[in-house]
């Protein structure tokens, strides 16, 4: 009971504890709001009838017997829409050169992929709306369809459509220069094609939207299940000549999100026009089958790799080429070129060669949209780089973890930039990696597996090292001309109880958004928890930000929450002061009561200044000011990116008869700056990795040559279960950045960005008796066996 | 042409007309408004419609609203009620077993119907009874604890108090 106290001892001192969600209750009790539980009067349903085929033009629809379909109120082809809703074009103007067509919510003449919306119908029920979709005669004229990524760059390839010149969206070099120089002079090389599979983000709520245009007002509100409610309240506002302050958007609960659902889709937009045009509330709710062939896919990549090594085991440079393939056109409005664009910017990122060549293609093809789904462009950097380093390690004679620690930036060397323009504030690579090898027994495992294969048993350790973007800055999408905000606004406000109000532009999907919010913001005024209310996701009532995504919830929403908080308790203060003659700084603030700073005498509670400043402003000063609310913005300054780093391990064991692998236990040490809250953190890390090996063993969108989705159901497509997963053992390290007062970074798509990679290179280890290798995920296996020559 | 129907939902017995085509996943979140139970593929897959049917967990998306005519049906609303699940969803609670919590009705009915079974489970044995209940947020292993938290509570002999009106 002698140890000295820490930061946690003092009264709502939350940041840095593990506390658990309140917002999770309801969830756990079966009264979650979710959009697809939504029902508002007179409210109707939409139904889409979808293209058969990858690619075809459409050359006559005939809707007169679905119009006369019981409880129908509205058949609406690309025609109708298109004159309410300005068409969107997937680009971003800092990616010089890129192309896209234009978009509308369903098409004119031209379907793109297998499962595009084509006609809609709102009918009374959903099963009534279905219904007269069988209704409907569409007569196609089948095009070509691109599907294969070499083929749709030949010169007077067949195009992905008519509008484009030819199917190149997007493409870019980075080169510091003299790379094939030392690639003819290095001691060693290795190299490697890898492909990387399309898989889906299976959010186990599908899409859902509710639209609701009042023409009395003209005024619409959107009940959308997305991230990015501020985002969409623009895009409906200019996509439909609505003026912004009469478009509200609301996202409530959301089941799960994962990056799906902030990008626009054809359905969502026509739902909008669809309630315009009725002048009701118009719903869909996407079934398992009609996500899978419209929400977006992601990766879809293949890598040729090479890395160069000079005799002593140093990386000396990298040179790839990275070909992703992205549909049809680009994913409005953050596009479908960002995860390319991170691929070859993050390759090489946790090492400290200084020389790199890189070459991306964006390729459209006749398949479904693939844009930013959790961990964008990582794992593929990841993978390509920590393989590389693998196959470098066997080739110089190295062990795995040493080549690392040769090679990984040292942890003395902050701030320093990579080859590829990054700017690294402060990593902790050396410092995770000695942490992940005490914490897997490193030595121990590589003895247990010597001795097992003697036994014929073949288990696999894999490694990865791994940096991520988080927090960023406008130089993600403002600057390229996308009004997506990269700052968070906040109103924190006293009730006239005394209880404390937080409003604020981050949202929730379940990783504790709100719960994170609230301890920074009861933290910081001295308040217990359980009095501070925070709300997410209501453009009408939230102010405007970018919300949450690419992991800057914690550190640009937290930062925000952190200055409003203070601000608030500066005017607490000063009010306190002025009630109790005495001065603001003698003051502070425990437990939601106003104390003499040094004596910690109690003087007046919150609730009795929020009283008197409410009710009984008579009995204060005239020259009192009595501000109890507090609006505040924040965007983030300095660093363009907080990176984050930490490094991954996966031990596995391979059955060489049936090709299966059982995971038997994952790692990961996460350095994501200041910790808010441990227990949220390392749920979004397990989470995260799940996803990741998910992809490394099991998901993947399978096409045929002619286009078509041969695996679009949660019966055919593998999503990770509970028994095929491991446990995964937590360690941190924690470097805050000094861009701010909180110091957070973000965690959300750390697991994700390592988690195949580790996967590759431990399966890989277990193959290497056998003289092979893989460089495909996911791993399957008939992959497996194919590589073993038993197939 | 609807059909009348009589079954017992959460200790309420009640009569309702209903499509032969409607689901009973879609009877009770549309016409009973009991939202907790939840469709993620309609196809029996993903587990997050699961209710208890008779006292065994099943699922709701599998079955025609017609077929549970005579059926006793407790759903999340209702085993919350009672205070059936309030043990296993304070476990939850304080692992943060979920995230988005749209699997969260269907694991905790996938959760009470294993340990129904089966007292003692090993995490192996957990980890396979939750096979039929995709996540795609956590990640399984706080699941597996609270479960796992929840079996030796229950072999304890530990009460399950309420939980919904206990502070957060």
């Amino acid at each position: 009971m002698n140890r000295p106290l820490n930061a946690l001892d003092r009264p709502n001192s939350y940041i840095g504890r593990s506390v658990s969600r309140p917002n999770a209750k309801r969830l756990l009790a079966g009264r979650g709001r979710y959009v697809t539980d939504l029902v508002l009067p007179r409210m109707l349903h939409a139904a889409f009838l979808r293209s058969p085929y990858a690619h075809a033009r459409i050359v006559a629809i005939d809707v007169d017997a679905a119009r006369a379909m019981p409880g129908v109120r509205l058949v609406a082809t690309g025609v109708h829409l298109a004159k309410l809703c300005k068409p969107w074009t997937g680009t971003l103007d800092h990616f010089k050169g890129m192309t896209s067509v234009p978009q509308l919510p369903l098409p004119l003449e031209e379907v793109l992929w297998a499962g595009q919306a084509v006609v809609a119908v709102v009918a009374d029920s959903r099963a009534e709306a279905e219904d007269a979709v069988e209704a409907i005669v569409i007569e196609f004229e089948e095009l070509p369809a691109v599907v294969d990524i070499d083929l749709a760059r030949t010169p007077g390839a067949d195009r992905a459509a008519a509008d484009l010149e030819n199917n190149l969206c997007f493409h870019s070099r980075l080169d510091t220069g003299g790379v094939d120089t030392i690639f003819a002079d290095a001691a060693h090389v290795v190299e490697e094609e890898f492909h990387f599979g399309r898989h889906t983000a299976v959010t186990l709520e599908p899409r859902a939207i509710v639209a609701d245009y009042d023409r009395s007002e003209g005024r619409l509100t959107v009940h959308h299940a997305t991230q990015t409610p501020y985002q969409f309240q623009d895009l409906y506002s200019r996509h439909y000549g609505i003026p912004e302050a009469r478009v509200r958007v609301i996202a409530p609960d959301i089941g799960g999100s994962f990056g799906m659902k902030l990008h626009v889709y054809h359905e969502d937009m026509a739902v909008v026009g669809l309630s315009m045009l009725t002048g009701r509330p118009v719903k869909f709710v996407a079934d398992r089958i009609e996500s899978f062939v419209s929400d977006i896919h992601a990766r879809d990549h293949r890598v040729r790799a090479r890395m160069a090594l000079d005799d002593a085991g140093a990386i000396l440079a990298m040179d790839i080429e990275d070909v992703t393939a992205i549909g049809p056109f680009s994913t409005y409005p953050r596009t479908s070129a960002v995860e390319g664009n991170q691929v070859i910017r993050l390759t090489g990122a946790p090492y400290r060669l200084r020389n790199y060549r890189a070459e991306l293609s964006v390729v459209f093809q006749n398949k479904v949209q693939t844009s930013q789904y959790r961990a964008v462009g990582h794992p593929i950097a990841c993978a390509v780089t920590e393989r590389l380093v693998d196959m470098a390690a066997a080739k110089v004679g190295l062990d795995p973890a040493v080549i690392r620690e040769r090679n990984l930036i040292p942890d003395d060397a902050y701030p320093c930039e990579s080859p590829t323009g990054f700017r690294f504030e402060a990593l902790s690579h050396q410092q995770c990696l000695a942490r992940l090898k005490t914490m897997m027994g490193y030595e121990r495992l590589r003895d247990e597996q010597a001795a097992l294969r003697a036994r014929g048993i073949h288990r696999g350790i894999g490694i990865a090292s791994f940096v991520e973007i988080s927090n960023p800055s406008p130089a993600f999408y403002g600057i390229g001309g996308a009004r997506i905000s990269a700052q968070d606004g906040a109103i924190v406000k006293v009730t006239p109880s005394g209880e404390v109000r937080c409003l604020i532009s981050v949202t929730e999907q379940g990783q504790g958004t709100e719960t994170i919010i609230g301890q920074i913001v009861a933290d910081q005024l001295g308040i217990p928890r359980e009095r501070v209310q925070v709300v997410t996701g209501d453009t009408g009532v939230t102010p405007h930000g970018g919300a949450t995504w690419a992991c800057r919830g914690a550190g640009i929403g937290g930062e925000t929450a952190l200055q409003a908080a203070r601000r608030l308790r500066a005017n607490i203060l000063a009010l306190a002061a002025t009630i109790l003659q005495a001065k603001p700084e003698a003051l502070t603030l425990q437990d939601g009561i106003v104390v003499d700073a040094v004596t910690g005498v109690e003087r007046v509670s919150l609730a009795e200044i929020a009283r008197i400043a409410y009710f009984r402003s008579d009995t204060l000063p005239p020259d009192a000011s009595a501000q109890l609310s507090v609006a505040h913005h924040y965007a983030p300054q300095g660093y363009p990116f907080a990176f984050t780093n930490g490094i991954q391990g996966c031990h596995v064991e391979l059955d060489a008869e049936t090709g299966f692998v059982k995971i038997l236990k994952h790692w990961v040490v996460e350095d994501c700056g200041r910790i808010i809250n441990p227990l949220l953190v390392e749920e979004q890390i397990r989470g995260g990795v799940v996803q990741g090996l998910g992809a490394a063993f099991f998901e993947e969108c399978l096409y045929n040559e002619s286009g078509q989705l041969t695996n679009g159901s949660l019966a055919d497509y593998l999503v990770p279960m509970a028994c095929e997963m491991p446990d995964i053992e937590i360690g941190h390290v924690e470097t805050p950045t000094a861009d701010t007062t909180l110091g957070a970074k973000g965690c959300g798509e750390a697991g994700t960005a390592a988690a195949s990679a580790a996967a590759l290179n431990a399966v890989n280890d277990a193959l290497a008796p056998f003289g092979t290798s893989i460089a495909r995920i996911p791993m399957t296996p008939a992959r497996l066996l194919k590589a073993l020559g038993r197939i | 042409m609807p059909v009348a129907i009589t079954l017992t939902v959460n200790g309420e017995t009640l009569t309702r007309l209903v499509e032969p085509r409607e689901t009973l996943a879609d009877f009770l979140r549309r016409d009973l408004e009991l939202t907790g139970t939840h469709t993620g593929c309609e196809m029996g897959v993903c587990g997050a419609c699961l209710v208890m049917l008779d006292g065994l967990p099943a699922h709701a998306c599998l079955m025609f609203a017609v077929q549970a005519d005579g059926a006793r049906v407790e759903t999340v609303e209702g085993l919350t009620e009672n205070a059936a699940l309030a043990d296993l969803q304070r476990a939850f609670h304080e692992r943060n077993a979920l995230q988005c919590g749209f699997c969260t009705p269907g694991m905790l009915i996938a959760a009470q119907g294993l340990l129904a079974r089966k007292a003692m489970p090993s995490r192996e044995e957990i980890r396979d009874a939750l096979s039929g209940n995709y996540c795609r947020c956590t990640g399984y292993e706080a699941i597996i604890d609270a479960i796992e938290t929840v079996a030796q509570g229950r072999a304890a002999g530990e009460a399950a108090l309420r939980f919904a009106e206990e502070p957060a």
